[in-house]
């Protein structure tokens, strides 16, 4: 799509530059009406959204309406203001992962995860470390130079950093699925608790993941990654692997 | 009805094979009994309630028994002992075991036959209570009528069994037949039932006797009004297999998860103690006309769905052996498979189509319970709720019993009211337009279906005689199923099972047992 501005200050496209069409749909706790559909589009009103249209709308059954809604954004962004965390820039492949290790680390790795707390859900520590990873990607397991341990689900915190203490860890991995009501922010506050108690903080990589944590939430709760929906094993390779080569390398710096 | 040119001489080998796997473990299940076992034979002769810290009393009663070092001759015997010996209620005697002021194992023993003949009316009121709810249920089913299979199931699970209550109604007035309340997370691994409403919990809603009474209450409500009986659907699995079981009998629960083998592998509880759980929950379900679903699919959740396709059905045959050894018959059994390849495979939905054609040709009585995908949703609702109709269009066109509708929020959040009003839109919309097609489909001779569904049926056969050699523990010792490995010794909950004495009853097995004729039949 070729645009004729070069401008940084955009807003929705629909099928027009700057037309600012966005769709939305909700509910309304109030009977289906006419007086319901105005209240959706004077919502959608305040909402931003100019020429608001309910195109839809439904009973659900308990005296709440259903409506889908089109309507032009008023706001805009500019683009060239955001900044936005990154794990990686770019992750290595299986490979690369394997190659690095062997030049730059020149050992074995070891990484233990988790899905921790009353979380008993072990589909996403599963798709990044077990053997056989997720949709063609290959999980932890089976990485050359990565010793690889899954606690499984509903592991304590406490059990996780016993664990990571034995085997002598290099990263931690906790994965947290159920997100309702926000019961992952004290358990993954927690852990890291624990670890500065501990004083085992600064000497292990610790990464979050699941499908409703982002970087930004994991670096705020003390984590050094987090990793969301879309993340494959290589991703968090890369990232772990790296950050143990930066940290190897400067404490090699202070040595010297 | 056959339509793969499936060999029924492999499918006869299969479950003769699933049979003995049944069996070897059966002489096991026999000898042992658990904790929560002996809790379900109190709470049946009516212990009901908590005492100052919360405790239920069937937790007091058997805990006493086991301190007193008199657990292999069961909760029967001494709960029956010490009512025969002070004339008293088993509540009244639970609440005394509970404050400490009676010690069971400490009052003078009368025989065994005595105290049992001395139970048998109140052994028979418990389970008149069960007859009667099954034959309330087929009576409201009689005059209100039910929707059409595939059945529409849907879950609640706001942790609020009162918000719970206004989301089931709405969706049964949407058009959904069968309402699950989702559990609370990790009340599978609690080693007792807790008591009372509950209107906070994650993920879920506490399964507890009185939640299931007020659901009960919202379902019949709605269910006079939209003309069609609604049933409820809860779980009995996890540490409290039979009480569970129980509790759902008596508040008329209609169907419940009840599978050993998906809590050994998903939720790490200990399979000598599951498997004994297991025989006397579904004596209990089976009786009581409650269908079971089982737990297969989710092997697929962490197993690839096309290279792993024989485990569930190898999972089912065994299933259906453990219920029909248990007494329940096979219109009771919602066997589980999975709509879970990923869909950007060529021809992917001729091979789920072969899985479900299959499950439906070798189990014809069985309501089979069919989930949606989850592993490849994505969070791209739009392809979401296109995923959520093929799989129900895979449904239609096989005749499943079970439709767990499949939200196009899934890997997002719970379902809210109107993801579920979509869901059921696109199945109504489906299954209205497509009714009769199974009756006009054929598939081609040697094609890419039945060719499919041969080569599942050859693999699962295959399976299963390996598993008849080394027993189904030692099985799945070595991660054969769902690629998760358990030990016979590991997981939670070994320390509740136990060796029973020579003298042991549990009387409610005798009467609740259906013949595997009357279960076949």
């Amino acid at each position: 799509m070729k645009t004729t501005q070069e401008t940084t200050i955009i807003k929705p496209y629909g099928d027009t530059l700057n037309d600012g069409m966005m769709q939305l749909s909700f509910t309304l706790p109030i009977p289906i009406s006419e007086t319901a559909k105005e209240a959706a589009r004077q919502l959608a009103d305040q909402m931003g959204l100019d020429e608001a249209q309910v195109v839809h709308a439904s009973d659900l059954g308990v005296g709440y309406t259903f409506f889908v809604v089109y309507g032009r954004c008023r706001y805009t962004v500019d683009v060239s203001t955001i900044k936005v965390s990154k794990v990686t820039e770019k992750s290595m492949t299986h490979d690369e992962v394997e190659d690095y290790i062997a030049d730059h680390l020149k050992r074995t790795i070891t990484i233990v995860g988790a899905c921790t707390g009353t979380d008993a859900h072990t589909v996403g520590i599963d798709a990044i470390m077990n053997m056989k990873g997720f949709d063609g990607h290959y999980g932890l397991e089976r990485y050359k130079g990565i010793n690889a341990i899954n606690l499984g689900a509903q592991v304590p915190n406490e059990v996780l950093i016993a664990k990571a203490v034995e085997s002598h860890a290099d990263a931690i991995l906790v994965s947290q699925i159920v997100t309702q009501k926000d019961v992952h922010i004290p358990n993954l506050t927690q852990l890291i608790e624990l670890l500065e108690t501990e004083g085992l903080r600064d000497k292990i990589v610790v990464c979050a993941g699941g499908p409703r944590i982002s970087n930004e939430l994991a670096k705020e709760l003390g984590y050094d990654a987090g990793f969301g929906s879309g993340t494959f094993a290589e991703d968090v390779a890369t990232f772990i692997v790296e950050k143990i080569a930066s940290a190897e390398g400067a404490s090699d710096n202070i040595a010297r | 009805m056959h339509k793969l040119n499936l060999d029924f001489n492999k499918v006869a080998e299969a479950r003769s094979a699933a049979k003995n796997i049944a069996v070897q473990t059966q002489a096991f299940i026999d000898a042992h009994s658990t904790v929560t076992i002996e809790r379900t034979i109190v709470r049946l002769l009516g212990v009901d309630g908590i005492d100052a810290y919360e405790r239920p009393l069937p937790n007091a009663v058997v805990e006493d028994i086991l301190q007193g070092g008199g657990m292999t001759d069961g909760a029967a015997y001494w709960l029956g002992n010490a009512m025969y010996t002070r004339g008293e209620s088993a509540q009244t005697i639970a609440e005394a075991v509970a404050e400490g002021t009676l010690h069971l194992t400490a009052l003078p023993k009368t025989s065994p036959e005595k105290i049992y003949a001395f139970l048998e009316p109140y052994v028979l009121e418990a389970v008149e209570r069960i007859r009667n709810r099954r034959i309330e249920r087929e009576k409201l089913i009689e005059t209100l009528g039910e929707g059409s299979k595939p059945y529409l199931y849907v879950i609640v699970a706001t942790g609020n069994i009162y918000e719970d209550m206004l989301q089931a109604q709405a969706a049964a007035r949407q058009g959904a037949d069968i309402i699950a309340v989702i559990r609370t997370t990790a009340q599978s691994l609690l080693d007792y039932v807790p008591y009372g409403a509950t209107t906070e919990g994650f993920g879920g809603t506490y399964a507890t006797q009185e939640n299931f009474k007020l659901m009960r209450k919202a379902l019949d409500e709605v269910g006079e009004e939209v003309h069609r009986y609604i049933r409820l659907c809860n779980y009995c699995s996890g540490l409290c297999m039979p009480e569970i079981a129980a509790m759902g009998a008596l508040e008329r629960l209609d169907v419940m998860l009840n599978d050993a083998l998906y809590g050994i592998l998903f939720r790490d509880i200990n399979m000598q103690r599951t498997l004994v759980d297991q025989f006397f929950s579904r004596v209990i379900n089976g009786f009581a006309g409650i269908i079971i679903n089982t737990g297969e699919d989710n092997y697929l959740t962490t197993s690839d769905a096309i290279e792993e396709a024989h485990t569930v059905l190898a999972s089912q045959f065994i299933n259906e052996q453990f219920a029909l050894l248990a007494g329940l018959p096979p219109a009771q059994m919602g066997l589980g498979h999975a709509f879970e390849m990923n869909p950007d495979v060529e021809d992917g939905f001729l091979m789920e189509l072969a899985q479900a054609q299959m499950a439906r040709e070798i189990f014809p009585e069985a309501p089979l319970k069919y989930m949606p995908p989850t592993k490849y949703m994505t969070g791209d609702i739009f392809k979401g709720h296109i995923q959520d109709a093929m799989f129900n269009m895979a449904s239609i066109m096989t005749g499943q019993g079970i439709q767990l509708l499949g939200m196009l929020t899934e890997a997002i959040h719970t379902p809210l009211l109107h993801d579920r009003a979509l869901s059921i839109a696109n199945a109504k919309y489906i299954f209205n337009n497509m009714r009769h097609i199974s009756e006009e489909i054929e598939f081609k001779q040697g094609g890419r279906v039945q060719s499919r569904a041969n080569l599942v049926l050859d693999e699962a056969t295959k399976l299963l005689k390996e598993i008849e050699g080394m027993g189904i523990i030692e099985t799945i010792e070595q991660g054969k199923f769902a690629d998760v490995t358990r030990k016979r010794d590991g997981g939670k909950g070994l320390e509740g099972v136990f060796e029973k004495s020579s003298s042991y009853d549990n009387p409610f097995i005798k009467h609740m047992l259906q013949t595997e004729k009357e279960a076949i039949s």
